[in-house]
């Protein structure tokens, strides 16, 4: 059970957001909501989110941009981008601005469980390099 | 002349261009104006030809008769003033008493007869009329003159040439007397007769054809000489007399059997006689009628190649036209047809997103349930799932609304006329486009018009139009930017829908051109046709579109609908 992920739901959708966060809370997630782009941004700027699963079409500030600045102000949080057949191309083009990945609406549950466990394991592991990486200065800085 | 040829053939009428008849009057008009254009100057040439011709024939013809006739006459007066004159100088030089002498009057006469020819005898008549002597083959002395016209008028004139009479001698000859006065006052006269084959003689010398006619008429139109058609000497002449005239003069006119001749005469004075010719009329123009045959023969060998030429011409280019209007008009609706199906295809785009929302919806509500039935441990939550299985029907719900508008979209392909209630119909356009304004934060303001009069026309095709315009708003503006969309009704005839947005506008060069077809200023994906495709359809409604457009402050398309239906409107 990935206890203790924390997850950010982002969809214009509220019934859309509300069901999947309950089933995310379900299988163990620590699920936040938010309804657009810049109530994402407040929420990940605020609390310590693992992964983000961002709608690429909403009104206002869409997911390309949202993740654009998710990415300037948390590197480290990762996105996993929900999109329409339509935009699989915006979903691409989100993957080189540093989303971890993309789904496609309607979700497979299980699959985005898979996505957003790889991605949390990605930032765990980045986290985790950072540290050592820390550490190994630490020493290095104590040793001169 | 451009105008007055296009009025003629009536280019103005494009609606009604691709009816059968258009063609038929059209090819009707064409060929007529050819026909004009080239039949007209062909026959008028001919015409002038033909009389300049005629007159040119008349003249080559004419003048050398009168050339001939004008040098006959002139021979005939000097052989009989030279006749005249030798008897004068007779007169003159001998002595009555000389020439009452048989034997001197003998001597001359053989002298005479020896210089000139055509002298038949010779007499002395002494003032009583009476034949004092005589040379000649008939006994004619002592023969009384007294009482005779011409020994009157010799006495009156000096001079007398007679007309040609049979008189004792029974053939044709004519006479010469000239009078004498001695210086005692009494006169004698010198009188000569003259065979007239000396007239026959100078006619000959005109070296006529056979079919030409010379004599000579006295003032009383009785033949002198002998005429090859009309009468022996001393018959009347049978045709009839034109005037006097001293020159050489030709005419055309009918002898007594009815036939078309050329006549030219001239008359003398002294003597009084005149000299004719007569030319058969078909005969002068032989030439003429040989002529005239071949300009006909030309010029309706001529009309009738001109014609076939101009008919087939016109028939394959009038067939030409009619096909590439057809070939146009087709393609126009394959491009019409395409249009379409480019604006269905983005439509579609739109549903699918539209359509995939209240899935991924179910998807995660339906997902959901079955979470809490497996993992709640069999307790079900009543509350809970009715609140879950009327999201999900609200969400079914949300797609069968969806998909019922692009069935009301998809349906009308085919054209029907229907009352339609416009602001219903802009509401109904709008609908597909929300989701798209509401992503871009597009402020669209429907500025509806109660109580809008319904008109009647096709669905489909203003939902097309509608739709087209709106995109190119929806195109035209920034995200974020204003569309409205306003409904009016300013008269009575018809209803008027303004689309107006503050996007990037137009210059005056490109709102020029926008109705063309392929016209575009979407760079990689435009058709260039919506617009021109649009402008057909509200033409073809019977309506009016305009554009009104100022660079980076907006567009305003308004499109005027008729309430009622058409009239020419296909």
């Amino acid at each position: 059970m990935p206890d203790g992920v924390k997850v950010l739901v982002v969809d214009d959708e509220e019934p859309f957001v509300d069901a999947l966060a309950q089933r995310l809370e379900l299988r163990g997630f620590t699920v936040l909501t938010a309804f657009n782009g810049d109530a994402a941004l407040a929420v990940v700027q605020e609390k310590p989110v693992d992964v983000v699963v961002l709608d690429v079409l909403m009104p206002g500030k869409d997911g390309v941009e949202t993740l654009r600045e998710i990415k300037q102000n948390k590197p480290l949080v990762e996105v996993i981008m929900l999109t329409g057949h339509a935009t699989v191309e915006t979903a691409i083009e989100g993957m080189r601005l540093g989303a971890y990945d993309y789904l496609m609406k309607p979700t497979d549950t299980d699959d985005l469980v898979t996505k957003i466990n790889k991605a949390h394991g990605r930032k765990s592991d980045h986290e985790e390099r950072i540290r050592q990486a820390n550490i190994d200065n630490l020493l290095r800085t104590r040793g001169w | 002349m451009r105008n007055l040829i296009g009025r003629y053939l009536n280019f103005k009428e494009e609606e009604e261009r691709l009816s059968p008849a258009w063609y038929k009057r059209f090819r009707r008009k064409m060929t007529i104006l050819v026909l004009v254009i080239t039949l007209v100057p062909l026959f008028l040439m001919a015409t002038i030809n033909y009389y300049l011709y005629q007159s040119a024939l008349k003249t080559e013809i004419v003048t050398p008769l009168k050339a001939m006739i004008n040098k006959t006459k002139h021979s005939f007066e000097l052989f009989l003033a030279e006749r005249a004159s030798a008897v004068s100088f007779i007169a003159s030089a001998y002595t009555f008493e000389d020439l009452a002498d048989q034997n001197t009057l003998s001597r001359i006469f053989l002298v005479m007869k020896s210089n000139f020819s055509g002298f038949i005898d010779l007499g002395l008549i002494d003032w009583t009329g009476r034949q004092v002597s005589y040379a000649g083959p008939y006994s004619l002395e002592d023969k009384r003159y007294a009482d005779q016209a011409w020994f009157q008028e010799v006495q009156i004139q000096g001079k007398y040439i007679s007309d040609v009479f049979m008189g004792y001698r029974k053939f044709p000859h004519f006479v010469i007397a000239v009078q004498h006065t001695e210086p005692t006052g009494h006169f004698w006269v010198l009188r000569t007769t003259i065979d007239t084959a000396t007239f026959n003689n100078l006619i000959a010398s005109m070296g006529l054809d056979a079919s030409t006619d010379a004599f000579i008429l006295n003032r009383e139109g009785i033949f002198q000489t002998t005429s090859k058609f009309y009468g022996q000497v001393l018959d009347r002449c049978p045709l009839e007399a034109p005037p006097v005239s001293l020159e050489p003069n030709a005419l055309e006119t009918k002898d007594n059997q009815g036939q078309r001749v050329l006549l030219a005469y001239t008359d003398s004075l002294t003597p009084p006689f005149r000299l004719v010719l007569v030319k058969q009329h078909s005969e002068v123009l032989k030439s003429w009628i040989a002529f005239r045959s071949e300009i006909f023969l030309v010029f309706t060998a001529s009309v009738i190649v001109i014609w076939l030429v101009v008919f087939t011409l016109i028939s394959v280019m009038v067939r030409r036209i009619e096909e590439s209007d057809q070939e146009r008009e087709l393609a126009y609706h394959e491009m019409e047809y395409s249009n379409k199906l480019a604006s269905i295809g983005r439509l579609a785009a739109g549903v699918a997103h539209e359509i995939n929302n209240p899935l991924a919806i179910i998807n995660e509500k339906a997902g959901l349930m079955k979470d809490l039935m497996n993992m709640g441990g069999g307790v079900l939550d009543t509350n809970r799932f009715q609140a879950l299985t009327d999201a999900i029907l609200n969400s079914v719900e949300r797609c069968r609304a969806i998909t019922h508008r692009l069935l009301g979209f998809a349906r009308r392909m085919d054209v029907t006329i229907e009352a339609i209630d416009v602001n219903s119909l802009l509401a109904e356009v709008f609908s597909f486009l929300e989701k798209d304004a509401q992503h871009r934060n597009l402020v669209v303001t429907m500025d509806l018009a109660q109580g809008l009069p319904s008109i009647l026309s096709d669905r489909g095709q203003l939902q097309q139009v509608f739709l087209n315009i709106l995109n190119n708003a929806f195109d035209a503006v920034r995200d974020g930017g204003q569309v409205t969309i306003q409904s009016r009704a300013p008269d009575q005839e018809f209803v008027q829908v303004s689309i107006m947005d503050n996007g990037v506008g137009m210059s005056e060069e490109t709102l020029r051109h926008i109705f063309e077809p392929f016209f575009s200023t979407k760079k990689g994906y435009g058709t260039g046709l919506g617009l021109s495709i649009t402008y057909g359809i509200i033409k073809k409604l019977g309506g009016k579109v305009e554009a009104e457009s100022q660079l980076g402050k907006g567009t305003t398309f308004r499109v005027l609908l008729p309430q009622k239906r058409q009239e020419g409107g296909a």
